[in-house]
């Protein structure tokens, strides 16, 4: 009961406040739409409790038997065990206070009521996608925060680029479902069933079903990378930056792109079976990982630089993933959710502050004017470069640990670009720290006159994420995962690698920190000589690769001329259209023909019927 | 000749008057005074075959088509007399609105 009702408490608001949110004003949407989320939060807790008390048995709930087809029922069943317990309170926990802030942020907008009903609508949807027992109501969550994402991308839809960016996030996440709906035929072809435990059970069990893993991986993996912007379909997530900052923070950082990583972590007695896709996973990842983290360096764009910030953390976790790491992926899935939470809800406070500018340009000195948004933001910035004692050094220092000696996949180049990546990440932060927060202003005097500190309702949320991202690390998350999610083997003579790589990785984030103040801290001049050194790598780079431009030439423009040419114009202009028109211009001329036999003409038709009865009379009289 | 016979080509007589008188002129009235010929002639020749069979089916079919031929006039005289209020003529050949 209770796990349905944290389900079903989002919907409810989204039904109150998509119904009669404009009616009865924002009070009520403020307290239906962030009171229920707190609510659902208080239930997971509660949940999370009664899940410890039956010593981490899984709570299963079985709503109501959605179909009955050949003896097999399809059942909306939820699952509550260790894995989803994290996910849940991550979800309801983050998601609340980022209803909360949205409080603040959205006060001014005309569509209130639609953005917190929209919010609710996507924590429901998120919910049933972790909760789900079936990949069956994790597929119906999968889509259904897509289908949020893609209305939330496009919330202020009167700007055409805004609604643009949603559709690409809606079509490039079509692309991806594909994958993982064939991922899903197959498994049910081969294990008869869609219960995620079953199936991991039949995989893990004496008879393995009559199905490759790894080609069931890899179908399922490409799922991953469209929701979790992997490459090659991560190109919808920096575009997806259009939607209001709340929404980048709670969909586009903090959950459902990590939707992917939870899909393979708990598919994961599939992956562990398959260990070619296993391997594409962590290569995927690490790819995905050190070439987005590349091009976060050059943007100059506050959201851009944390968007690709996202995908780089994102390729991160799917190294962890690929090397059989699951539970260490989840940690920084956890990890992840507060400081990148606290780092985009700090850049909507900066936005907001300076009255909706977003590049850092334009920015600067900005510490002393808005001084909790700047602490809170250099805490997340520090927890995800990787200062110990921050939540990201722990989660990324294991991560880094099993690239490099994990015996499922782990080796010393994997770890060499994973801190690569990492060293770019404290740079690429620390840069944005320093171009937004210190040095001198470079705002419009206009603007600067404006800048104030958020309300309490914004600040105050950034102080608790900034609390978390400090404290979070120390919950040992791969601990208590351990039971459903075990650690790959460190083969024995990599033990000793252990200490020499955790300072490794501590350097590596000072390094960044050291690097970004060197280059930026005196008026970002040294940066500028280097911009300008090597100016077609860095065309390259802000031009993130031109991987838009190429999908543009390579499958847009080919596209667009199959669709103008051949469906539109041979297809349905001169066949279809053709062969009706033609159809009913012949009707249309026989009915000519024979209408001047309607004379009107009363006579004529008197006589026409005695003709007509003289006639068939006297055929009737010869044959009969 | 028996009786029968001549029954018989009196309605057949009557039938084909009305038809011609149908087809012919042109006057709406006299048009309708036909059809009522026309429908005279075939109740003569149901009545007559009764007779001849000792039944009672075709009397009874008469009395129907009196009903029916009252209604068709209690109809018809309304319409002939809208239209001549419209046209103020009763020429039949006035009426081609209908044609296609």
């Amino acid at each position: 009961m209770l796990l349905t009702l944290i389900v079903l408490l989002p919907l409810a608001g989204f039904l109150a406040n998509g119904l009669l949110g404009n009616r009865l004003g924002k009070p009520f949407v403020t307290v239906v739409g962030c009171g229920l989320p707190i609510v659902a939060f208080g239930l997971a807790v509660k949940s999370f409790l009664d899940l410890l008390a039956g010593g981490g048995a899984p709570i299963v709930e079985t709503a109501f038997t959605w179909a009955r087809i050949d003896g097999y029922a399809f059942d909306i069943a939820f699952w509550f065990d260790r894995l989803s317990a994290v996910m849940v309170l991550i979800v309801t926990g983050v998601g609340s206070l980022i209803h909360v802030y949205s409080t603040g942020y959205m006060k001014e907008d005309k569509s209130y009521a639609r953005f917190f009903a929209y919010l609710n609508l996507f924590l429901f949807f998120m919910l049933l996608l972790v909760l789900g027992r079936s990949l069956l109501v994790l597929f119906v969550g999968w889509e259904g925060v897509g289908l949020a994402s893609y209305l939330l991308i496009g919330f202020w839809f009167e700007e055409a680029d805004n609604a643009r960016a949603g559709k690409k996030a809606f079509v490039t996440n079509r692309i991806g479902d594909a994958g993982f709906l064939l991922g899903m035929f197959l498994l049910y072809w081969a294990t008869g069933t869609l219960e995620m435990d079953r199936i991991n059970a039949a995989f893990t069990g004496p008879v393995a079903p009559a199905v490759s893993a790894s080609l069931v991986g890899i179908l399922l993996f490409i799922g991953a990378t469209g929701k979790s912007a992997q490459i090659p379909l991560h190109v919808w997530l920096p575009d997806a930056m259009a939607g209001p900052t709340p929404v980048s923070a709670l969909i586009h950082a903090a959950t459902m792109v990590t939707a992917g990583v939870y899909l393979v972590a708990r598919m994961s007695g599939v992956y562990a079976q398959a260990e070619a896709a296993s391997q594409v996973v962590a290569m995927v990842g690490v790819a995905t990982a050190f070439f987005a983290a590349t091009i976060a360096v050059v943007q100059t764009d506050i959201k851009k630089v944390l968007a690709y910030s996202t995908i780089s953390q994102l390729g991160l976790m799917f190294v962890a993933l690929g090397v059989g790491a699951y539970s260490v992926a989840i940690f920084h899935v956890y990890t992840h959710a507060f400081f990148k939470a606290c780092l985009f809800l700090g850049a909507g406070s900066v936005i907001h502050a300076l009255s909706g500018e977003q590049d850092v340009r334009r920015m600067g000195g900005l510490a002393r004017k808005i001084p909790v948004t700047f602490v809170t933001f250099v805490v997340a910035t520090a927890a995800i470069a990787g200062i110990p004692p921050l939540a990201g050094f722990f989660s990324k220092d294991e991560i880094l640990w099993f690239a490099f000696a994990s015996s499922r996949g782990g080796a010393p180049w994997l770890w060499a670009v994973a801190s690569a990546t990492a060293l770019l990440t404290s740079f690429y932060m620390f840069r944005l720290v320093w171009l937004t927060f210190l040095g001198k202003s470079r705002m419009e005097p206009e603007v600067e006159h404006h800048v104030h500190e958020s309300p309490w309702s914004m600040t105050g949320v950034l102080a608790v994420l900034a609390a978390l991202s400090a404290v979070g690390g120390f919950l040992s998350l791969p601990h208590f995962l351990e039971p459903m999610l075990p650690l790959p083997r460190v083969p024995e003579h990599l033990h000793h690698f252990e200490t020499p790589l955790l300072v490794g990785s501590i350097l590596i984030a000072f390094a960044g920190l050291a690097g970004a103040a060197y280059f930026f801290g005196n008026g970002a001049a040294r940066a500028t000589r280097v911009r300008e050194r090597f100016g077609g790598l860095h065309r390259l780079l802000a031009g993130k690769y031109f991987i838009d431009e190429l999908y543009e030439r390579m499958l847009g423009r080919p596209l667009t001329w199959i669709s103008e040419h051949v469906f539109l114009r041979t297809g349905d202009r001169m066949l279809f259209d053709g062969t009706l028109h033609g159809l009913a211009g012949l009707a249309r001329r026989t009915a000519g023909v024979f209408s001047r036999v309607q004379t009107g003409n009363l006579h004529l038709y008197a006589f026409l019927v005695v003709a007509g009865m003289a006639i068939s009379l006297a055929w009737s009289f010869r044959h009969g | 000749m028996d009786r029968l016979q001549i029954l018989l080509l009196l309605a057949m007589a009557l039938f084909t008057l009305g038809l011609a008188g149908v087809i012919v002129r042109r006057n709406l009235l006299v048009m309708l005074m036909c059809m009522e010929l026309m429908l005279n002639g075939v109740n003569l020749s149901l009545v007559a075959f009764a007779q001849q069979t000792g039944t009672m089916a075709g009397a009874v079919l008469v009395f129907l088509i009196f009903v029916v031929a009252a209604a068709e006039i209690a109809i018809a005289i309304p319409i002939v007399l809208v239209l001549v209020r419209q046209r103020r003529t009763l020429d039949a050949d006035a009426y081609t609105d209908l044609n296609g």
